[in-house]
């Protein structure tokens, strides 16, 4: 199986009608996802090129049509809002696409999801994909993915394609790609995800792909050291990124001599994890790990 | 978005936090008043000039002075006003005074310590405090972190008031210095949570022989995801302080970092950015940027983006590395084609496409008659580049 998506999961999309959530709709019908319904609130009782149901609220998408999986692309103002009316909504999945929302909006969030069934990934990032179901929950450029057995995590979209491209070239393929997002504060993190591909029978090996800034790597590195069995190959980015200056992500920042590359790097290679020296060697250095 | 320390203190002053009093001066004559008023108001002859840069360290280097009388403190403003202040955080460049702050001076009993971060391992905001303020907080949790006690909270509940009295009885604050601790600590944390701040510290808040508990110092950064809706941030913004290419980008959306190489990037994604620079560096070369263009890439994306990687002259060459994925590598390779074309680049550029149509997008590249090199991969790009600026 893939992790977090199945052949189950339907997707409906917060914010289908906008200008980025309408151009992913049709890129994630085209990559075969179950994309059940659209919500755009006041725009209940259209459709979405003539196919997509829209609905009001993410309570009525739901109770129509069985969604159990929301994709959200709403503007970063309001984006924390839809995040909390999935999870109220109980959906077993959110996943949250938008750049830019304010911190304490998403500290709000993590308050809410406490105690909820919902498994939050995002926001600033490219989603998931589960190649061999064809099942895409967000922006990942699915032509350059290739069904198979490698699991991909990463706090970094571009990236993220590369990391697959790279893996695709070599003839490698993947069971689930999943961009755990950019900023400070957000859902599921590297442990969470790493626990999952652990878990996951159809998943042979992981390449993860982090970045200055924080301590989520460190924290993967002792989980991978004490918990993991499967081979995870690893690179990190920002290795010639100043101190103090936010890297384009707004979690990309080393902060107090902390969260620097080269920290991030050893701790990852004590716990025995292959570390890509170049962005142009992922998908080798994954390979080399196997 | 960082504000001065009197800007701070106004924000502070506004959610009931006790400042000393004092004011702001752009001019050494309006130092002087300041501190004539001052004098004249509380009865007290001491009086402390303060340099208003966005960086710490200012007392070391120079940039604080506590002085008796008006005439003195004319003085200080004419030493501090203009000078070039170089502190730990300023780098070796320094920064320009052109702002300073007179106040009152204090008596002071003790020096308390509060910052406020978000703390991003547990996704809360972390209220912090420790009795050895007016030392670095860094210095501090390295050496004696035993002398630094924490609280956690949410948006949702806030800073209960047990934590607080328990963090103000752990400072040793006693009899009515108690009640008056718990109420700064909450009132900084409504202030951080209201105004979208993404670090508040005071260093040192003090404790005075009066028994009042008053903010010294004052740094406050503003979240920038949230300046949508704090507007009157805006006019806190002191452009003399900001790097004027990092903001150009910014009003362009972009996001760019300069640094001291002479290989310009343009790419899309900030992952994909900053291993850029890496493996620039990794091939021997320089970069003397970060830039990401965002997520897609086109053509008109791209000559923005020269300009502003071109307006650092040290600039000897340029890679432009975009993941197009989705977006059609032919489409891409005629953007660069024609703002290249269009500005009359002289520099030598290596180019590297991957996604939906490469070979297309690599024969137009080759076709142009430019001086552009498509690259065949991104390894292979990093080392042309670094030749090309080598010359």
């Amino acid at each position: 199986m893939t992790i977090l998506v199945n052949k189950e999961t339907r997707v409906l999309v917060q914010g289908i009608t906008g200008g980025a959530g309408s151009f992913h709709t049709r890129q994630m019908i085209d990559a075969g996802t179950t994309l059940v319904a659209g919500v755009t609130p006041g725009k209940g009782g259209q459709k979405f090129d003539d196919k997509v149901p829209i609905f009001d609220t993410v309570a009525e998408a739901q109770r129509q049509t069985g969604a159990n999986a929301s994709v959200i692309f709403v503007p970063a103002p309001f984006a924390g809002d839809a995040i909390m009316e999935c999870i109220e909504t109980g959906m077993t999945l959110a996943v949250c696409i938008t750049e830019g929302i304010p911190t304490v909006d998403m500290l709000k969030v993590r308050a809410f999801l406490e105690g909820s069934k919902t498994r939050l990934v995002g926001p600033n990032c490219p989603g998931l994909i589960a190649p061999p179901i064809k099942q895409k929950l967000g922006i990942t450029p699915h032509q350059v993915t290739r069904p198979g057995r490698i699991g991909v995590i990463s706090r970094s979209g571009t990236l993220t394609y590369e990391a697959i491209g790279q893996l695709t070239a070599l003839g490698y393929g993947q069971s689930t790609c999943v961009g755990i997002g950019g900023d400070p504060v957000g859902g599921m993190d590297f442990i969470d995800t790493l626990t999952q591909f652990e878990q996951d029978d159809d998943t042979d090996a992981v390449l993860m792909i982090g970045e200055i800034g924080g301590t989520a790597e460190e924290q993967a590195a002792a989980f991978i050291k004490d918990n993991m069995k499967k081979p995870v190959a690893a690179f990190i980015a920002g290795a010639t990124a100043p101190p103090g200056k936010r890297m384009g992500h707004a979690g990309a920042i080393i902060a107090g001599g902390k969260g620097t590359a080269a920290e991030k790097i050893a701790a990852l290679k004590e716990a025995g994890v292959k570390v890509s020296p170049t962005p142009a060697e992922l998908g080798k250095t994954l390979v080399s790990a196997l | 978005m960082k504000i001065h320390e009197y800007q701070a203190k106004e924000l502070f002053r506004r959610y009931g936090i006790p400042v000393p009093q004092g004011d702001v001066a752009f001019d050494v004559q309006r130092a002087e008043q300041i501190a004539t008023e001052l004098i004249k108001e509380t009865n007290n002859e001491t009086v402390v000039v303060k340099a208003q840069i966005h960086a710490g360290g200012r007392g070391k280097g120079g940039g604080v002075k506590v002085v008796q009388g008006a005439a003195a403190a004319n003085q200080a403003a004419a030493a501090i006003m203009g000078m070039n202040l170089i502190t730990h955080q300023t780098g070796p460049e320094g920064k320009q005074v052109g702002r300073l702050l007179v106040e009152q001076g204090m008596d002071i009993a003790r020096e308390l310590y509060v910052g406020l971060v978000v703390d991003r391992e547990k996704r809360q905001i972390c209220l912090m405090t420790s009795t050895e303020g007016g030392m670095e907080i860094e210095e501090v949790a390295a050496n004696t972190p035993e002398k630094i006690l924490k609280a956690w909270f949410d948006p949702k509940t806030g800073l209960l008031p047990f934590k607080a009295r328990e963090l103000a009885f752990g400072l040793g604050l006693t009899g009515k210095q108690v009640g008056k601790g718990v109420k700064i600590m909450q009132a900084l944390t409504e202030l951080f949570i209201r105004e979208d701040a993404s670090l508040l510290e005071i260093n040192p808040l003090v404790v005075t022989k009066q028994d009042d508990i008053i903010a010294l110092d004052g740094k406050i950064n503003f979240d920038d995801n949230a300046s949508y809706r704090q507007k009157s941030h805006e006019e806190m913004r002191d452009a003399t302080e900001e790097n004027p290419v990092e903001a150009e980008a910014a009003a362009l959306g972009f996001s760019y970092v300069g640094m001291d190489g002479d290989i310009g990037c343009c790419v899309n994604g900030a992952g994909l950015a900053m291993a850029t620079m890496d493996i620039i560096k990794h091939e021997g070369g320089e970069p003397a940027n970060f830039l990401d263009v965002g997520g897609g890439a086109d053509a008109e994306t791209v000559k923005k983006a020269f300009k502003i990687i071109l307006t650092d002259d040290r600039v000897k060459a340029i890679f432009v590395n975009i993941f197009g994925g989705i977006l059609r590598c032919d489409v891409l390779a005629e953007g660069v084609v024609g703002a290249v074309q269009e500005m009359g680049i002289s520099v030598p550029l290596v180019v590297r496409l991957e996604g939906t149509n490469v070979d297309i997008g690599r024969k137009i590249l080759a076709d142009s008659g430019l001086k552009i090199n498509a690259a065949a991969d991104m390894a292979d790009g990093a080392k042309l580049v670094v030749g090309l600026a080598r010359g």
